[in-house]
């Protein structure tokens, strides 16, 4: 990357520049006017120069050929202006000075608002361009650098710059332009006045850089300490385990103190002098003003200077100061943005970078690989030059699956990672047919071959977007969006040298998977999931997710009958007692209090079973259908259960966590209540006792909890309740909840429970197991299954694949692997989570899946080897054997002793 | 049934019965109730014992295999508890215990039971005492049958 900062502002910004600067230029003469006016308005306009007699007239705007006189020997008059008597000539002068305050300020406007766009554009550019260089950083280089530090670098650090960018060549101009015209414009109206000013601005501009040098190197480290302070807090995240379970937490403290010490230390000393410096720079810009008031006035008393020179001087002198200052400040911005600069684009230069024309989205995957895999005197150094791989040759065909086995650090994973691509030889030649390994654009490597590690990455999003990760190199075709706001994007994207690469197209590359486009995608991710055997995990997901009724019409529809022939089938086997299904007019003992009276599923948070207490709107239908004082009741009836059987668990209990309505923090207070009920009876309540009482029933769910709140009485009122509440709701707030209905498909609830439609009953043995199975014929029976594991597609996996268990993700990476339908599939012990027989039914169902088209596995397990065609055994970064399984089990070998060694 | 009936029926089992209310009642608050329907099984024989059941309602059998098929060795009704001596002692289910009738159980989790006694030793001490019970009658019962030899 360019070193300096101007090379690089000028060379991709000049047009711009020039523009801005131009615009300068010509603001410069209707500033000096705009100064000059003042002295017209009071001479002429106000004191009457030139207007002695009334009735007497003066031109205005009278404009005379500069230097007429010198050229042509006589004023050249290019305009001869408007004779004006003199008030007609104060009015004209002031609305001319209103004018040009005016355009100044457009100018102003104009020239700020290009610059800004300059400076985004610009911003936009470096952002970019650091980001793409992580891209294109070599992998070895990528696990070095600290992705917290790389983030603060390219977010926060490179924002001042885009600042700057703007003001690098039009703010010295323009405000040394401004300086120089009010300078001249003094020295013009008292050369000595004029020269004292010069004097104190060359005082000025020499001393204040001097002062700040100290400044820049403060603001470095400053800069430095913050960046590591980020680096910092990314490692105790990462480290979260280690400094809990080592009670390592006040260690991380004192380190934390200590830095922020130093960054304390470091940006007090700036204020300081930056402090000291303005007090410095204020007092010399006020020396001025003192002299033009001592020295003029007196100049003006004895009539060298009229007071309108005078008045006009001190005018312009209010202008002088603060360009001066600002240039100043800039030259300070400058020295500072080039440092920061430097270092930031330091961080940025590897001693190696992937070619850029590598990843070229341009690049041909070209033909299907064949021939042989060549490893000659292949070699690997780490970074300190310790041999990783030691001279390793061996030939294998691209098409052969081949076992890689030898014990942790003998040089295994580093072979996978080369075989990939993404380590490249120190020496020595790695060949996939007959091109050198380094020299593979992304579009074979990434296309052509797949890599599966040990811990594969999952992007945040559903399980369906990290299956298509590993097809998404390209657009294969333009988004359908506004084509004419998407061509905007893209034209401002290339004018910040920002690739024209649209996120909003369809970058799926469905002929690599088989598939033809969108239609027929989802029945080849189905067949990858079967594969690595994550259909059935897939099928839990669907049922537990929820889908929009909008767009697939078909499947309200199959659930709707499935929800019938569910019940169906669960009658017919004498099982109907199980599930408890919801009936608009009778209560559901299996289900809450909250949940019977809102009958429906919350689209809003507030409804949500656990702040229905809190919630205005059933407070009213409480108390409208008269059952705010029994809910208290039968609080005071739960409080009391609860103060009696907890009253001798110590706090802290687990079992307050999992049984009780009161945590052991309120209990004391509960058990406060329940004296004063006792004692004087509930009447005797406040209004905050009432409250929390009225707030227990609640979660009070009669099949579980049995004590019998809830007869038969008390849950006709309910469903009394439930009816006004629902009323009211499709009144007030149609859209907060999404009611239970026979009838219809419950969008807010998930697939599962729109087909139960009703609770599952309690204590019904294997209800459970029974219910699941019965479910699952159901939807075989109306060929639901596959629907529901579509819907299963779209489970959110979390962030790093965090809500799948580790067998999930890695089952997810290998498919992800196999839907591209690679030529070469490159597994680096991705099976680690697995038993050892989940571990062989998966590598045999991969390798029959892939028969004809090449394997290279690292395996955990060198019996697994004997699956394979070929073996290469690995120890101490050597290749120490190769063969067939039969070959190397027939007599003494090295795999043998791995083999035993299991 | 609701709790206190289920306390009234804990309170008639021995092990339970000189144990305060309120424990029980805590008890029952924190195990399932779980209905069975006329041959479904609650544990077969050589399971890992994981919970004791309380017959609430309704007859149980209790079967052993035998050579030649599962053999009925006893019937347990209302009042009676089921598979303790798995969970006391950690050992495979001795038996297969089976729903005769619509039997309504109170399972009581292993987990459950010993935090119970982790918590209220007395409640130890009653089962110690139950268990030594049954030990001094099965050494009788053993004394007899020497006797009559």
């Amino acid at each position: 990357m360019e070193p300096n900062i101007f090379k690089y502002v000028w060379r991709h910004s000049r047009a711009e520049q020039l523009v801005i600067l131009l615009l300068v230029v010509v603001s410069l003469p209707f500033y000096y006017f705009s100064l000059n006016l003042p002295k017209q308005i009071v001479n002429e306009g106000i004191q009457g120069q030139g207007f002695e007699s009334p009735g007497s007239t003066q031109p205005i705007f009278r404009f005379d050929l500069p230097y007429g006189e010198e050229l042509f020997g006589a004023p050249v008059t290019l305009f001869d202006g408007i004779d004006l008597v003199q008030r007609d000539m104060l009015l004209a002068l002031s609305f001319s000075f209103l004018a040009l305050v005016c355009v100044n300020g457009m100018f102003k406007l104009v020239i700020n608002t290009r610059k800004g766009r300059m400076g985004e554009r610009l911003l936009r550019r470096l952002r970019f361009e650091l980001a793409d260089r992580i891209l294109r950083f070599p992998l070895l280089h990528l696990k070095r650098v600290k992705p917290s530090e790389m983030a603060t670098m390219i977010k926060d650090e490179v924002e001042p710059l885009g600042g700057f960018i703007g003001d690098a060549f039009a703010t010295p101009l323009f405000l040394g332009g401004q300086a120089a015209t009010a300078m001249l414009f003094i020295m013009v109206q008292s050369f000595w006045l004029g020269l004292v000013a010069a004097g104190v601005v060359m005082f000025q501009s020499f001393l204040i850089p001097r002062l700040r040098r100290r400044i820049l190197v403060l603001g470095r480290e400053r800069q430095l300490t913050a960046r590591q302070l980020a680096g910092r807090i990314g490692e105790i995240i990462d480290g979260g385990v280690e400094v809990q379970a080592n009670d390592a937490s006040n260690f991380e403290r004192a380190d934390l103190v200590s830095r922020l010490g130093h960054i304390y230390k470091i940006r007090y000393e700036i204020y300081q002098r930056k402090f000291f410096v303005k007090f410095l720079n204020n007092l010399l810009a006020q020396m001025t003003p003192f002299v033009f008031y001592a020295g003029g006035g007196l100049l003006a008393i004895s009539g060298h200077l009229d007071i309108g020179a005078l008045v006009a001087v001190i005018a312009a002198y209010k202008d002088l100061p603060s360009p001066i200052k600002e240039l100043i400040d800039w030259d300070q911005q400058r020295l500072d943005v080039q440092i920061k600069y430097e270092q930031v684009i330091g961080q940025f230069q590897p001693p190696q970078l992937i070619d850029a024309a590598l990843q070229s989205p341009d690049n041909e995957p070209g033909p299907p690989l064949a021939g042989e895999i060549t490893a000659s005197a292949l070699t690997l150094l780490d970074e300190t030059d310790q041999p990783l791989l030691r001279a390793v040759n061996f030939t294998v065909g691209v098409t052969q699956h081949v076992a890689v086995v030898g014990p942790s650090g003998s040089g295994t994973e580093q072979l996978s990672y080369m075989l990939s691509g993404l380590v490249w030889p120190s020496s020595g030649s790695l060949r996939i047919d007959g091109r050198d390994i380094e020299r593979l654009p992304a579009a074979v490597t990434g296309r052509r071959m797949a890599y599966v590690g040990p811990s594969a990455y999952h992007f945040p999003g559903s399980l369906r977007d990290n299956l298509l990760y590993g097809l998404k190199h390209r657009p294969v075709r333009p988004a359908e969006s506004d084509q004419a706001a998407g061509h905007d994007f893209l034209a401002e994207a290339k004018r910040a040298g920002n690739p024209d690469l649209d996120i909003n197209a369809d970058w799926i590359d469905y002929a690599a998977a088989g598939a033809e486009g969108p239609q027929d995608i989802n029945a080849r991710l189905l067949d990858v999931l079967d594969v690595v055997d994550l259909k059935s995990d897939a099928y839990r997901f669907g049922l537990t997710g929820t889908i929009d009724p909008e767009r697939s019409p078909e499947v309200v529809e199959g659930v709707l009958m499935a929800r019938a022939a569910l019940i169906e089938r669960l009658t017919s086997g004498g099982n109907d007692d199980l599930v408890v299904r919801f009936e608009a007019d009778s209560y559901n003992g299996n289900a809450s209090v909250a949940e019977n009276l809102l009958f429906g599923t919350p689209r809003v948070p507030e409804f949500a079973s656990k702040a229905l207490a809190q919630n205005g709107t059933v407070a009213a239908v409480l108390r409208e259908a008269e059952l705010t004082e029994a809910f208290v009741g039968m609080g005071v009836t739960i409080a009391k259960t609860m103060v009696e059987i907890f009253a001798d668990l110590p706090p802290g209990h687990p079992f307050f966590e999992q049984f009780s309505f009161i945590s052991d923090d309120d209990l004391p207070e509960f058990r406060t209540i329940i004296t004063r009920v006792e004692s004087a009876g509930v009447e005797a309540l406040d209004e905050a006792a009432r409250k929390l009482l009225l707030g227990l029933p609640f979660n009070y769910v009669e099949a579980r909890h049995r004590l019998g709140l809830v007869d038969e009485a008390m849950a006709e009122r309910l469903v009394a309740a439930r009816h006004r509440l629902a009323e009211r709701l499709e009144r007030d707030l149609p859209d907060a909840v999404e009611f239970y209905r026979a009838d219809a498909y419950n969008a807010a609830a998930s697939l599962q429970d729109n087909i139960l439609f009703g609770r599952l009953a309690f204590g019904q043995a294997g209800a459970e197991q029974i219910i699941g199975d019965t479910l699952a014929e159901v939807l075989d029976d109306l060929g639901l299954r596959e629907t529901v594991i579509e819907a299963g597609l779209d489970y959110n996996v979390g962030l790093g694949g965090g809500r799948l268990s580790a067998i999930q993700r890695q089952k997810l990476a290998l498919a992800r692997a196999l839907l591209k339908r690679p030529d070469l599939l490159i597994i680096n012990g991705a099976t680690a989570a697995m038993d050892g027989a989940g571990q062989q039914r998966l590598v045999e169902r991969i390798l029959d899946l892939r028969e004809g088209q090449g394997v290279i596995w690292v395996l955990q397990r060198p019996e697994l080897a004997s699956l394979f065609d070929t073996i290469l055994v690995m120890r101490d970064g050597r290749l120490v054997e190769q063969g067939s399984y039969g070959e190397l089990t027939k007599s003494e070998s090295a795999f043998k002793d791995l083999v035993a060694a299991e | 049934m609701s709790i206190d009936q289920e306390v009234e029926i804990l309170r008639r089992i021995p092990i339970f019965a000189k144990i305060d209310p309120p424990k029980l009642k805590l008890m029952a608050f924190a195990s399932e109730r779980v209905t069975y329907k006329p041959g479904q099984t609650l544990f077969k024989q050589g399971e890992r014992g994981d919970a004791a059941f309380i017959v609430l309602h309704g007859t149980a059998d209790v079967l052993i295999n035998a050579a030649n098929g599962p053999l009925r060795v006893a019937s347990l009704s209302e009042n009676e508890i089921i598979g303790e001596i798995a969970i006391l002692c950690d050992i495979p289910r001795t038996a297969t215990v089976q729903a005769a009738t619509e039997l309504t159980t109170l399972r009581i989790t292993a987990e459950l039971f010993f935090r119970m006694i982790m918590d209220f030793p007395e409640m130890g001490v009653e089962v110690m005492r139950v268990l030594a019970h049954r030990l001094e009658q099965t050494t009788a019962q053993l004394r007899e049958v020497q006797a009559a030899r």
